[in-house]
């Protein structure tokens, strides 16, 4: 049973996000076997998948929900540039909002609602209180620009990509919670230029690959896929834009309270075609859990110790873990000790 | 159709009218709900249950551009040319679909959408060729935008939507009738364009081909040229292939495409659009020499590597890496 997201956690200073015990068994994890190698794990987004896992809905509204829309407005309040759309991004503004509210409405009806009389639609954001009618695909109708609006009301960041020439261009977005990337700084680009570089991953041709791929989805045919990282304490906020105040947080770790400070950071990515706009939208849904906490699980935390210990190097520093990787793959043997 | 699920649409045929002699037309409504709305020069992939020649069972696959206006997704429109040597899905629609029944079609999905930053759109269609800029135009209109249209056709066959087009458009649209003697000379047209305008060209290969030399002669860079092909599976000689991991052998007819060949044994190969652009269906070829008909792989790829719905064996027999 989905539990209401009624509890408000801080996701900075005092860090009180925790996790329930069902949001542990329900998290994405991310390694299907002991080895862990990049790859273009993609795959459809077949809807609606298992009853109560991340993959039943196309949008996982989740027991966080209220704590990450008020980290996004903390985050948007101090740098409002974390959200922009260029003015050809219009109507797929009005696509993403279409999507995101005409699927949360049907999958959460107790939730939200939504009532469409011709271009006038009526919004009813039950959680957060908000309330409102306006002109579908009239801008001027609404609070704040349509890609601003949504975004503050949907966990995970979202970008839109716009399709030219066999290549998709980060034009619009809303990043608050990233694994260091900013969309100030990624606008305009092309997908090599964003994605670049990744060590091992372009002389794989794995760029040609997904990008084709990519260029390709359907509309109603969305797709997705899980990247991961790890973060020291539950920070959604990991921006190059805030990297003064997240930065030294690994210096801060010790072999006894390593097991509680790093959180497997798991994005569920999910790539879907808008309609009108023929963009695509990409969402990076954050899933945030303590190497504690995944523990619980035996099975999980022998695979932590498997993936962990056998990471190539390069990815090692990819990721940024190099100062604190050992300290981490000794703390995990504990639960692995014929490895 | 619920959005909130990723199955196919189920449509009901509502109206259908002959627009050439050739080319019907078929307007489609959803079952369950609405339709999505869509983008310009979108298509769907309609399943057409039916027989072989021999009387077997055997559903046809084929691509259709939506060709209404892409505001209005109340109905979708497709127009399907009967072919002269059709592999039966156009003879499926011709004769075996009334108004009443119900059709499965896949969700939109593009890969011949209209390049918006373009400050002048030259569009050149042939025949059925058509289709795709029905969705295209009244996009255009609504931006303001720059455009032509070349529309070459045979008045006894095709030409479908000339008239209307011709009322609507006036001086932006050019018709050419071939059975009335009248010739869209290519060099010409695209000698007259102002420099960085796009071309898009939808119709025979003859066509393409001409588009393609042309441009090439006058220096126009590949990116100004826009095709959406026909690449409906041509047909070719039987063969046979083996599937590496079980040793199953699939046959495949002269009028099959592989892809169809290996879903009728029960194989799934995933795919979208049929016609050999979208990379999807992909599948390694382990042994043999095969005849390729894709515009997605490059050399380097097609050593190991083949898209079953439109290529075939060029040597007696394919091993396949499924």
């Amino acid at each position: 049973m989905r539990i209401a997201p009624t509890k408000l956690e801080t996701f900075r200073d005092d860090f009180s996000y925790t996790n329930s015990d069902f949001a542990i068994e329900r998290f994405p994890f991310p390694f299907p076997q002991d080895d862990y190698m990049y790859s273009v794990n993609i795959e459809p987004h077949t809807l609606p998948g298992p009853v109560d896992s991340v993959y039943e809905h196309l949008i996982d509204v989740d027991e966080h929900y209220l704590s990450e829309m008020r980290e996004r407005s903390l985050v948007l309040e101090e740098m409002p540039k974390r959200c922009l759309a260029m003015p050809h991004m219009e109507l797929a503004c009005w696509d993403m909002i279409d999507r995101c509210m005409t699927t949360m409405a049907e999958d959460y009806p107790e939730w939200f609602s939504l009532t469409k009389n011709g271009d006038q639609w009526h919004w009813h954001n039950k959680l957060l209180k908000i309330e409102d009618t306006f002109t579908f695909g009239d801008s001027s109708t609404l609070p704040m620009p349509p890609m601003e609006y949504m975004g503050r009301q949907v966990q995970g960041d979202f970008a839109l990509l716009d399709q030219r020439d066999g290549d998709l261009f980060m034009d619009a977005g809303v990043v608050t919670c990233p694994a260091d990337w900013s969309i100030a700084f990624d606008a305009g680009m092309g997908f090599k230029e964003w994605h670049g570089p990744v060590p091992m991953a372009n002389e794989m041709g794995i760029f040609d690959r997904a990008l084709k791929y990519l260029c390709a989805i359907p509309v109603n045919r969305p797709v997705r896929r899980l990247n991961w990282t790890l973060t020291v304490n539950a920070r959604m906020d990991t921006s190059p834009e805030t990297y003064s105040k997240w930065g030294s947080d690994r210096t801060t770790l010790t072999p006894e309270n390593i097991g509680k400070k790093i959180y497997l950071r798991v994005e569920l990515q999910m790539m879907d075609r808008m309609p009108r706009s023929n963009a695509l939208m990409m969402s990076i849904r954050t899933y945030l859990a303590s190497m504690e906490d995944l523990c619980s699980n035996p099975e999980w935390a022998r695979r932590l110790h498997r993936v962990m210990k056998g990471l190539p190097q390069p990815l090692v520093e990819y990721k940024g873990l190099t100062r604190y990787h050992p300290m981490l793959v000794e703390w995990l043997s504990q639960f692995d000790p014929v490895n | 159709m619920s959005l909130n699920s990723t199955d196919n649409y189920q449509v009901k045929v509502v109206a259908i009218r002959d627009v050439a002699p050739t080319i019907r037309e078929f307007t489609l409504q959803g079952i369950n709900g609405e339709l999505t709305p869509f983008s310009p020069g979108a298509h769907v992939v309609v399943a057409m249950p039916g027989e072989t020649a021999e009387g077997k069972a055997k559903t046809w696959k084929n691509a259709y551009s939506l060709l209404s206006d892409p505001r209005d997704s109340s109905t979708y429109k497709i127009a399907v040319r009967l072919q002269d040597q059709s592999r039966g899905g156009s003879v499926f629609m011709h004769t075996r679909v009334s108004e009443g029944d119900i059709l499965e079609i896949t969700p939109p999905a593009n890969l011949f959408a209209p390049y918006w930053r373009a400050q002048k759109h030259l569009l050149i269609a042939g025949g059925v060729g058509i289709t795709p800029f029905m969705s295209y135009l009244p996009e255009l209109q609504r931006a303001g935008a720059n455009f032509e249209l070349h529309y070459s056709y045979r008045g006894n066959q095709t030409g479908a939507y000339a008239a209307e087009l011709q009322q609507q458009l006036g001086d932006q649209v050019r018709c050419y009738d071939a059975d009335a003697g009248e010739r869209l000379q290519l060099a010409e047209l695209l000698k007259q364009q102002p420099r960085g305008t796009h071309i898009y060209v939808c119709g025979p290969e003859l066509l393409l081909d001409g588009v393609r030399q042309n441009a090439a002669l006058l220096g126009y860079p590949d990116s100004l040229i826009h095709f959406e092909e026909f690449a409906a599976p041509q047909p070719g000689e039987p063969f046979s292939v083996t599937l590496e991991s079980s040793g199953q052998k699939v046959d495949v007819g002269a009028d099959e495409s592989l892809l169809e060949a290996l879903e009728a044994s029960g194989v799934k190969v995933p795919n979208l659009c049929r016609g050999g652009v979208c990379g999807q269906c992909v599948t390694k070829l382990v042994d043999g020499e095969a005849e390729h008909r894709d515009a997605f792989l490059d050399d380097g790829e097609r050593q190991s590597c083949i898209m079953p719905c439109v290529s075939r064996a060029k040597s007696k027999g394919l091993v396949l890496g499924l």
